[in-house]
């Protein structure tokens, strides 16, 4: 074996004292600005952190691709979902007039919205694609209010940093940052194609935010709950998905 | 190759073993070698796990069950909405499946880009991986491609150098199916879709990076069969001993 000579030690000891106090101040750093994700405590913590981090630093204001009408697709796939409650056909008999939309958590007017009020708030809509982690696509309109309008609506405190929203299947609840709260394309969508959004679609309302995966646009949603930490809810991992074993960010 | 070095010359080598061994391979190759093939294992097995929830392929921007796939794989799937013709669905490993892909990934990726950068400021690339001026030419390109075919035992001069054809596959695989791999898998992440839109346009959309993804895959995963079964043509010990350690017996002519 070659021996080692002391400049070679210093030299890497320098190295391996600066990789280490770099990694430390990178932490510090991610952590003020909020770029680690619920979800980072686990064996696959690193990826997930270096994967959310990134893409907060190049897409934070960046818009999902839009596409023309011509490319919506003629056969749009609805995944299947856990078979539909007594509540959910109880107000499905009634054209969903008594479904509410209860924004609540850190606002200074915590409101309870009927479909109609909803709908009755100013429009937006897109053209994008959806796709599911397991790798199938499609593309369609989606018209709804901005996500965004709702949190001025109800006077979202300044210090809220996620928001958290849970569908009427109990099991069904993610939460998504500032950054994809705040952004135009974040709907609350009631429409599709231009007509009303069908139930196997997430009808009568879903989240729907084009820069994560569909788990994240999640249907027939009831309850949005703005907080600053995501530790009371659930097992403190942010949403379901990690709970089940998936990732909280779906940016990729 | 360990089996061919005489006797005398094995007894000389405890002696004297810099005389009978030279280095083979730097510090930096094996590293990255070995960092490379932890990440490639787990991308593929993980990147197989993921195909099984919808082992079908499209080419455009959108592709699923009701549409009509360029490729079928006739394979058992993890989910129930894809027609199959198998009568039982496979359990979901989706969630571990792709953590641990995108953090193989970004080992490769960190692998990859330190492995770039000392290859082109070392000059690893100029001396090692591109081939020497007098190999470049067609007539020592299908000689070596012939030897091979002839299954012609390396030469001695092979246990401390990359005949052409290596050099040429290396340099496909480093510079073009590694970069592919990784374009075409970021193209297929919605985040990235939103601050790089370009990058999934010019691939032709969502569905032609997966498939072309899948399509990789399978280059590299042809790359790695063959260049394991030259390994052991080649003297397996030796060529492990040799990625391992850094050094190789010195051929005896």
């Amino acid at each position: 074996m070659s021996k080692i000579s002391r400049r070679k030690l210093i030299t890497t000891g320098l190295a391996a004292t600066a990789g280490v106090s770099g990694v430390a101040v990178a932490a510090k750093l991610a952590q003020r600005h909020g770029l680690i994700p619920p979800d980072s405590g686990g064996l696959y913590g690193p990826g997930e952190t270096l994967t959310y981090a990134a893409q907060r630093l190049l897409n934070n204001h960046a818009m999902a691709r839009e596409f023309s009408r011509s490319q919506i697709s003629k056969d749009p796939f609805a995944n299947e979902v856990a078979p539909l409650g007594d509540e959910f056909k109880r107000l499905q008999a009634a054209s969903f007039v008594d479904w509410r939309l209860t924004v609540d958590g850190m606002a200074a007017r915590p409101t309870a919205f009927s479909l109609a009020e909803i709908r009755s708030f100013p429009k937006s809509s897109h053209i994008t694609m959806i796709g599911c982690e397991e790798g199938w696509t499609y593309i369609a309109e989606w018209s709804g209010v901005p996500l965004s309008y709702i949190l001025d609506r109800v006077g979202a405190l300044p210090q809220v940093r996620y928001v958290v929203y849970r569908s009427i299947q109990s099991d069904w609840w993610e939460s998504i940052d500032m950054s994809d709260a705040l952004h135009p394309q974040t709907l609350v969508a009631t429409g599709m194609n231009g007509a009303d959004l069908p139930v196997p679609f997430g009808g009568p309302m879903r989240l729907r935010l084009p820069r994560q995966l569909g788990y994240k646009s999640v249907k027939y949603i009831t309850r949005i709950t703005l907080t600053d930490t995501l530790k009371p809810f659930g097992k403190g991992l942010g949403s379901a998905a990690p709970e089940g074993g998936y990732a909280w960010y779906a940016g990729i | 190759m360990n089996a061919s070095v005489p006797m005398t010359d094995r007894a000389s080598r405890l002696v004297m073993p810099a005389a009978t061994e030279v280095k083979r391979h730097s510090s930096i190759v094996r590293i990255t070698h070995w960092l490379t093939t932890i990440a490639f294992f787990a991308l593929l097995v993980t990147g197989a796990e993921i195909v099984l929830s919808h082992p079908r392929f499209y080419w455009g921007e959108t592709g699923n069950v009701n549409m009509r796939p360029w490729l079928n794989l006739h394979l058992p799937s993890s989910r129930d909405t894809v027609p199959t013709g198998y009568g039982y669905v496979l359990p979901d490993q989706n969630g571990w499946s792709r953590y641990l892909h995108f953090q193989a990934a970004w080992l490769a990726v960190a692998t990859g880009l330190f492995y770039l950068l000392w290859g082109f400021f070392a000059g690893h690339f100029r001396r090692n991986v591109i081939p020497a001026s007098s190999d470049r030419s067609l007539r020592k390109i299908v000689d070596s491609i012939a030897s091979r075919l002839r299954f012609k035992r390396p030469g001695p001069e092979e246990a401390w150098s990359y005949n052409v054809l290596q050099r040429l596959s290396y340099l496909v695989v480093v510079f073009i199916l590694f970069p592919l791999m990784i374009w075409t898998g970021l193209a297929m992440s919605f985040g990235f879709d939103a601050a790089f839109p370009l990058a999934v346009r010019l691939l032709g959309g969502h569905q032609t990076a997966r498939s072309l993804h899948f399509l990789v895959t399978i280059l590299l995963t042809l790359f790695v069969l063959v260049h394991v079964v030259m390994v052991i043509l080649a003297g397996f010990r030796a060529r492990m001993r040799a990625m391992i350690t850094g050094r190789a017996a010195r051929p005896t002519e």
